[in-house]
């Protein structure tokens, strides 16, 4: 009989770190092959069909960066949270956070000069997103509470509390159904790129990008975040206050999920609503992991998933793929990834017995 | 004696077993006999190898070397499970027990038999085991209302249910209070009585004097003196235990005396457990002198270096520095900007293995200027530091952007040296500073010690290997169950004195 072992390995180069996302990729598109030869497709005229229709034309590429802009923001949130072990489940709900506090500024805050309104929206959201996410960290760091549970049912309790709001204060006069007024034009993110959606949310999406990685390279914080990560004993015994770096961290993280919710009221519904995010929390976690929670690879990882997701329409049209392929891809994505990681830790031992 | 052993069949015959991990031996040609009706005990120092020999005999290991016998007849173990089979039981001093279950649940667990369970039948065997050897468990009771003491009575039931003829218990009483383990001996002594065999693991002499028959000492991973217990005494068995043969020769120079430098007063600290572990403890260490305190581990030895470092915060006492005094219970400037910190446990909390070398390096610095200014950290003077800590304290690594991981145990002890000693410090704590290295790296960590001495630092050494102790102390206090047992110079100590005070006699 052959039995298998996994044993530790010898560190890797650091270059393997970068390589293992592009052959996690490969591998993907390899094994979702396989469902669609299945449906009965042609695997190569799919595949065609699918960057084609994410990345063929100008406006088809400019979607496809919309797309990514709210994955780009809640990858980050998630990726720098578990940079420092703080379990960010719940960037679904900070995105709720965020969003609510967008939609409050660009509704009411009327009386505020219309170039202030965009600064106080980013402000109030990523603000709204940080401090929900404070409720996480408070309760592991001082009462040793789960951090995955808490956030992860944090999200159920922000998204009815948006709820209570939209059928309550903030309902829109004269409509039945939960959703707000629409926002002032003052509070619209401006369109960069004429007859497209290409808007500033994007551009602060890449912001967010250079800055987390500014912040994990160049910061003593981002140091001391790493090490609370790394070794919670060690970053104690160096005088780290692992509690204060906790609490930054998931101030930070709950506010770039907060910016997502900002930038799909501010630059898509124009309102707020219970479907205001079709789990684009949930997916961030995911595309942390396949970006191996360095924030470059966060950015490359959801230009990926933006692209399946925008390709797939055209796929299936044209190649006759349901569409439901793209939550096997990103599915197949998490797992390759989650193997690949293992793999540069471990290798497997087979024994013959 | 000779013939018990000549008309008795050993129920376990280790033979040369040894067993290597990575770059260490941690077991080397041991033998152990066990026979019917006795304890044996296994004596050795944190890192003797005590451990690894019993996870080897329980299957949790394979052997690199030598063989094993149960009952006379050659075995060859793959997991626990072939041990279970074998009669032999392993009590851990972490229980493994379901909290929120019965004594009667627990005891059952893996031993259903059939789809259907059985409690009625299970309990009479249960009830009969316990009136047999003298237990008084309710099977009905749930395990996290059960004391400690009671929850490793369940362990030996758990054994005793599944015919274990064989017991192991790592360091048992460890886990004890003194009424808790009085009764444990009284259990221990029903087994024996009834044709169980117990090897007793532990670094506790009395206990080892009191339970045991037989009992092995274990050095460095091999075995170095076997005695019947009434052949021997504490300090005899003290002296085997932590080594009598000096390998190392260094010059440590004289001690030119200067400032007090660190002074404990009165220090008081209970352990995790709510046991005393440190119990009014003072000592006065000066500039210019290593003192070495000394002292089987366990002693108290781990939460007097905490409360040093600024992790544990003293119950009662004061500690000073330069004669200020030092806040306890974190790292405050006085002991950031003056001691230098050699932490007992180098993995768990003197790195960050997941690191690169150049960013260990910097823990200790990395919120002062030049390595940081204004929230911003500065890699050019990061590199320029880590470049001159790995060339002064020759660390072998492939360059600082490695990971720390990738190095070897010594090496890693020079990464936490090199980053400790290279401001030359006024103060240097030591906690076992070179617990599980190699020679030369053992080495390397001495001079670097004595070093700092000659440049006119106070040394703290806590060490719980004597020769190293001898070999590097001006004076040396021995502390045994958190208090001082004496003091002396280097001059004037002798190792049975010492030996004794290890024990806890005072002579």
């Amino acid at each position: 009989m052959i039995g298998m072992s996994i044993v530790k390995r010898k560190p890797l180069p650091a270059w393997v770190m970068l390589v293992i996302p592009v052959a996690a990729v490969f591998v993907t598109l390899l094994i979702t092959s396989i469902p669609i030869l299945i449906a009965g497709g042609n695997v190569f005229k799919a595949y065609g069909a699918l960057f084609q229709g994410a990345l063929g034309s100008k406006f088809n590429l400019l979607e496809t960066f919309v797309k990514a802009s709210p994955l780009v923001l809640t990858g980050l949130a998630v990726a720098f949270a578990f940079r420092a072990k703080f379990w960010n489940i719940g960037a679904e709900g900070q995105l709720f956070a965020g969003a609510i506090m967008a939609a409050w500024v660009g509704i009411y805050f009327t009386w505020l000069p219309s170039f202030l309104v965009i600064p106080f929206m980013i402000i109030f959201g990523f603000l709204g997103g940080g401090l929900w996410a404070t409720i996480p960290a408070f309760l592991k760091t001082k009462l040793k509470v789960d951090d995955v549970v808490t956030t992860l049912l944090l999200n159920y309790v922000i998204l009815h509390i948006m709820g209570a709001l939209l059928f309550g204060p903030m309902q829109m006069e004269g409509s039945s159904w939960p959703r707000s007024a629409s926002i002032m034009d003052a509070a619209f993110y401006p369109m960069l790129i004429a007859r497209s959606r290409f808007h500033l949310g994007i551009i602060i999406s890449l912001v967010a990008v250079l800055a987390i990685w500014f912040i994990n390279n160049k910061t003593v914080f981002g140091y001391q975040s790493r090490g609370v990560g790394i070794n919670l004993n060690a970053a104690k015994f160096g005088g780290i206050n692992t509690n204060m770096v906790i609490l930054k961290t998931a101030i930070i993280s709950g506010g770039l999920a907060g910016l997502a919710g900002v930038g799909e009221v501010a630059a898509i519904h124009h309102h707020l609503m219970m479907d205001v995010s079709p789990g684009y929390g949930y997916t961030g976690i995911v595309i942390a992991m396949l970006g191996n929670l360095h924030p470059i690879g966060v950015a490359l990882a959801a230009f990926f998933f933006s692209v399946i997701s925008v390709g797939a329409q055209t796929m299936s049209r044209v190649a006759g793929i349901p569409i439901y392929i793209v939550g096997v891809i990103e599915g197949v994505a998490l797992m390759t990834m989650l193997i690949f990681i293992l793999l540069t830790e471990y290798k497997i031992r087979w024994t013959k017995s | 004696m000779e013939g018990r052993i000549l008309e008795k069949q050993a129920v376990i015959e280790m033979r040369g077993v040894t067993k290597r991990f990575v770059d260490v031996i941690a077991n080397d040609k041991v033998d152990l006999k066990l026979f019917p009706n006795e304890v044996v005990g296994l004596l050795g120092e944190n890192g003797a190898g005590k451990t690894t020999l019993m996870n080897v005999l329980f299957g949790y290991y394979n052997l690199d070397g030598g063989e094993m016998l149960i009952g006379g007849e050659k075995v060859s173990f793959s997991s626990p499970k072939d041990a279970i089979n074998h009669g032999i039981a392993m009590i851990h001093q972490h229980f493994t027990l379901v909290q929120t279950q019965t004594v009667l649940e627990n005891v059952m667990i893996g031993m259903e038999g059939s789809f259907f369970l059985n409690y009625k039948k299970a309990k009479e065997k249960l009830l009969g085991i316990e009136k047999e050897f003298g237990f008084h468990l309710d099977p009905d009771a749930v395990v996290w209302t059960l004391s400690i003491g009671e929850q490793q009575k369940l362990e030996i039931l758990k054994a005793l249910y599944r015919d274990a003829k064989i017991l192991i218990m790592d360091e048992p009483t460890a886990v004890l209070a003194p009424t808790e383990t009085i009764e444990l001996f009284e259990t221990l002594h029903n087994l024996v009585k009834s044709g169980h065999s117990i090897i007793f693991i532990s670094h506790h002499l009395q206990e080892v004097m009191d339970i045991c028959d037989r009992v092995v000492v274990l050095r460095n991973g091999k075995r170095v003196a076997e005695t019947e217990v009434s052949e021997t005494t504490i300090p005899e068995l003290a002296s085997l235990m932590v080594g009598r043969e000096l390998l190392e020769r260094l010059d440590k120079g004289k001690s030119k005396t200067g400032e007090v430098i660190l002074e404990a007063k009165d220090l008081r600290v209970k352990n995790n457990r709510g046991i005393t572990a440190v119990d009014g403890l003072s000592f006065v260490l000066k500039e210019g002198e290593v003192l070495g305190v000394a002292g089987v581990s366990g002693n108290g030895q781990t939460e007097l270096s905490e409360m040093l470092f600024g992790e544990v915060k003293p119950e009662e006492g004061e500690i000073y520095i330069s004669g200020k005094k030092v806040p306890g219970g974190s790292l405050s400037s006085v002991i950031k900007e003056s001691m230098a910190r050699i932490p007992e446990d180098r993995i768990k909390t003197g790195l960050f293995m997941d690191l690169s070398v150049k960013e260990n390096m910097i823990l200790e610095s990395h919120v002062k200027e030049p390595i940081s200014k204004n929230g911003l950290i500065n890699i050019k003077e990061i590199r320029s530091f880590a470049d001159n800590c790995i060339k002064s304290f020759s660390v072998k690594t492939d360059g600082m952007d490695a990971p720390v991981k990738s190095l070897s145990g010594g090496n890693l002890q020079k990464v936490i040296l090199a980053r400790e000693l290279v401001g030359d410090p006024k103060l240097v704590v030591a906690c076992q500073p070179t617990r599980g290295l190699d020679v030369g790296a053992m080495e390397y960590v001495h001079q670097a010690m004595l070093n700092q001495k000659e440049s006119g630092a106070g040394v703290l050494l806590i060490s719980d290997d004597l020769d190293e102790i001898f070999l590097l102390s001006d004076r040396i206090i021995v502390m045994y169950e958190g208090k001082i047992m004496g003091e002396v110079s280097a001059e004037e100590a002798d190792r049975d004195k010492i030996g004794l005070w290890m024990s806890g006699v005072t002579s």
